[in-house]
């Protein structure tokens, strides 16, 4: 169900900074709406996404209701060596998904 | 003398309206909201302007996916790099939109996502530095459709 796109250069050369784009699909319900009876939806949103390479993490996002649907979050990193990015979101409701991409470093 | 008490009445009726309108949002972040949210980052520590570019389209048609990008020119070594990014807003229900954490080898302290805006507004980015220094941008952002009010069917 939980779709997760993940964008990582599958080679890249040491040194190198290069882009990381992730999205996990959610519908990060505020917590503000209404229907029309007056209820207030419930809040229900991802409110931590981390970013580790080879175990160490690289990258941490603490995340708000302001969020958009379908959180979408790129940032850099610096190719060191090869190895294996895991992300990982967790959020209400018991919400926990993660994903993994491998990259190549010359 | 009719003149001024019917614009004065007019002023009086007019500034009732406007006090309305406002009691009438409770769920809104305010100006004081946004400043104790940044007091709680950066503690009592000055907060500079500069270093930090918040990249924001000036005029949004959809509040509730507004392209945000937010990038500080500070070098990324392990000794001195930038920290963390921290994003906050006046108007939201909710004064932050969000915290990102940079490990030293992150390499570039930038990061891109998409946010909801309720209402044309001002947004703050904080970078917080290894050496505990603050810098700060802020931008204008002007919103026709607001997200967050819409109602649920």
């Amino acid at each position: 169900m939980a779709a997760a796109l993940i964008n990582v250069p599958a080679k890249a050369k040491s040194g190198e900074i290069i882009e990381i784009k992730t999205l996990m699909s959610h519908i990060m319900e505020t917590g503000y709406r209404h229907t029309v009876s007056g209820e207030v939806v419930p809040r229900d949103i991802i409110t931590s996404f981390i970013c580790r390479f080879n175990g160490a993490e690289i990258f941490r996002a603490d995340l708000f209701p302001a969020i958009s649907a379908n959180p979408f979050i790129t940032f850099f990193t610096t190719a060191t060596e090869s190895g294996k990015f895991e992300f990982e979101w967790i959020g209400d409701k018991g919400f926990s998904e993660t994903a993994s991409a491998s990259m190549t470093v010359e | 003398m009719q003149d001024e008490s019917t614009r004065r009445e007019f002023l009086t009726l007019a500034g009732g309206a406007a006090v309305l309108a406002v009691t009438l949002r409770p769920a809104e972040a305010t100006p004081a909201m946004l400043a104790s949210a940044i007091r709680n980052v950066a503690g009592s520590a000055a907060v500079k302007i500069g270093k930090v570019k918040l990249d924001i389209p000036p005029l949004v048609e959809n509040g509730n996916t507004v392209p945000m990008t937010v990038s500080v020119a500070h070098p990324m070594a392990p000794e001195d790099h930038v920290k963390s990014i921290h994003v906050f807003n006046e108007k939201n229900p909710q004064p932050n939109i969000g915290n990102f954490y940079f490990g030293p080898q992150a390499g570039r302290a930038q990061v891109s996502t998409r946010i909801r805006l309720a209402d044309s507004q001002k947004i703050v980015a904080i970078a917080k530095l290894s050496d505990g220094t603050f810098w700060s941008a802020s931008v204008e952002v002007v919103v026709t459709l607001a997200a967050c009010t819409e109602e649920v069917i």
